[in-house]
């Protein structure tokens, strides 16, 4: 019966051993072929030169301007209304009704599918505030999308400042907002940062909600003001592999390298800045 | 003046604090505004249960049957798929492996979670589909599933994360009652651990259905966009999401067609909703 009961276990976690490598290998397998297909495609020229002969060949660097545009628009409309949320819910709310519909509302927000978000940003701001297919509609768009990631975060930051400090602080006559902005906020930081990352990756890599709202075809130029259209690295990446025939696969790998490195490295940089923060914590 | 300043920064704050209410609010409502015009000249039921969708033939025919089908042939697939692996993933991070390997893996977990969608569509589109359709011998690769396999990638992170934080905080006790009643560590895993657990796993499950439900690039990129109703996973479907991304571009803004975009748009923002309320009401059951 023991031998049994053992030998049962062994098989049990040899699944679930199994389990763990059949995802593991393929996303490690992803990752080599993107970098081994992708790495030759990626000089200068392919990072500075504009997209050229019906994007087959040039470069990607208004695409690249693109995203980076988009994705500091989203932050700027997102980490202001999602830092101030957050400190409602942390420091102000109490637990009651309204309390627990804005934490269903946050986790709706999150659940709703990336194509819907497209379709509310292009009846908003693109048709109902005519700011056309624009910059402005797609930042504002994407940063709705990540607000919930903004929130979720920084409240967890927030949260986890000891409950002393701020008695401390408001027992010397310090006013309420006063704590938090002095002694809650700073004590706060390194988990707002990565909340604040983790939004800029997902926003430059989200393609749905770009798809309409501020997404060009094909723009060789770098746009001019928010309410230009641009070229963005994810739409860019589904038109080279799906709507123009005959792309050299180089510059397709290539494309997926530039943007999957944006993306993975931001993440990897929270990581690295939560993981660093948590063996720091002195309470 | 400091009590004048103070007040508006209350203020502001419990005005960005209610910022998530009056978005979803305002993304319901522009949808309702929107694609409720549709229903003015088609009627709801024969929306939802039309056989046919053939937007810009005249007249439209507008039956999301089809894109409803290939939803549910892809979430299917893709929830076979990831659900067992995602759970047993789950029970090897949180009680199997040594906490350096645990450290790795969940990072790990989390970098699969944040490639972008459509680069895992364009791996699945010069990997997978060629494999797809040399393994069963099919005229194409881009079949229902193909879209489920890559599928069941993007919702295995979350998976894996909200079931591994439900084996986690299963109180201490409890295992250690089972380990001092002489169960091996599997027993304890499988007849005290799991059961404890179980309403976070099943909201895991659910919030990982959620995803592949609302998932777009991937889908549209690879399961190869044919909106007739599927008879086998073999074949190429059209999903309700791939069906907006695809064909908003060449929709007229105010036309029939737009407005049933809109609509679809409605239908799958009521099922992330019901999933995301019930999903969240089993991890507020566990505490």
């Amino acid at each position: 019966m023991m031998i049994n009961s053992k030998r049962a276990e062994k098989i049990a976690f040899f699944f679930l051993f199994l389990a763990t490598l059949l995802i593991v290998v393929p996303v490690g397998m992803i990752i080599v072929i993107i970098i081994q297909k992708g790495l030759p495609a990626i000089n200068w020229q392919f990072l500075s030169d504009i997209p050229r002969q019906g994007m087959r060949a040039g470069g990607i660097f208004p695409v690249i301007v693109g995203t980076v545009y988009l994705v500091l628009g989203a932050i700027a409309f997102a980490l202001p209304i999602g830092l101030l949320a957050a400190i409602y819910l942390s420091e102000h709310a109490r637990d009651n009704l309204l309390n627990r519909l804005i934490k269903l509302a946050i986790v709706n927000l999150a659940g709703v599918p990336s194509v819907v978000y497209g379709l509310f940003g292009l009846a908003l701001f693109v048709v109902f505030f005519k700011f056309g297919a624009s910059i402005l509609s797609g930042s504002l768009t994407l940063g709705i999308m990540i607000l919930p990631i903004i929130i979720t975060t920084s409240r967890e930051a927030l949260e986890s400042v000891p409950y002393s400090f701020r008695e401390v602080s408001l027992s010397l006559g310090a006013s309420k907002w006063q704590t938090i902005r002095r002694i809650v906020l700073p004590n706060a930081i390194p988990g707002i940062l990565t909340g604040t990352i983790l939004g800029l990756g997902r926003a430059a890599g989200e393609t749905a909600p770009i798809l309409f709202t501020v997404a060009a075809f094909y723009l060789p130029q770098l746009p001019k003001s928010i309410f230009d259209q641009a070229m963005a690295l994810p739409y860019h990446l589904y038109v080279i592999s799906t709507q123009v025939p005959n792309v050299d696969e180089k510059i397709r790998y290539g494309t997926a390298l530039v943007l999957l490195t944006l993306v993975l490295f931001m993440n990897l940089v929270a990581i690295i800045i939560r993981y660093r923060f948590r063996k720091k914590k002195k309470w | 003046m400091r009590k004048f300043k103070e007040f508006i920064i209350e203020k502001l704050i419990l005005f960005c604090g209610l910022a998530s209410i009056f978005f979803v609010v305002l993304i319901f409502l522009f949808l309702l505004k929107e694609g409720l015009t549709v229903f003015k000249t088609v009627n709801p039921f024969k929306f939802l249960f039309g056989k046919n969708w053939y937007p810009i033939s005249e007249p439209a025919q507008l039956g999301i049957l089809p894109l409803i089908l290939g939803s549910l042939l892809v979430t299917v697939g893709a929830a076979v798929i990831s659900i067992p692996i995602g759970v047993a993933c789950a029970i090897y991070i949180a009680e199997v492996t040594p906490l350096k390997i645990k450290e790795i893996l969940k990072a790990g977990i989390e970098l699969l979670a944040a490639i972008p969608s459509v680069v895992l569509g364009f791996i699945g589109m010069v990997t997978l589909v060629p494999w797809v359709k040399s393994i069963f011998k099919l005229p194409t690769g881009l079949t229902a599933l193909s879209g489920s396999i890559m599928l069941a990638f993007m919702a295995i992170p979350t998976i894996v994360s909200i079931a591994e934080d439900a084996l986690y905080s299963v109180p201490k006790s409890y295992k250690e009652g089972a380990l001092a009643l002489g169960a091996t560590h599997w027993q304890t895993i499988w007849r005290v651990m799991l059961p404890a657990a179980s309403s976070g796993i099943l909201a895991a499950v659910m919030l990982g259905i959620g995803r592949v439900i609302g998932e777009t690039m991937a889908v549209m990129m690879i399961t190869g966009n044919a909106a007739v109703i599927p008879h086998s996973i073999l074949q190429p479907v059209r999903t309700l999401t791939a069906t907006i991304a695809a064909e908003m571009g060449e929709a007229v803004v105010g036309s029939e067609h737009f407005f049933a975009l809109f609509a679809i748009g409605i239908v799958l923002f009521m099922i992330s909703f019901a999933i995301n309320v019930t999903a969240d009401l089993f991890l507020h059951k566990k505490k």
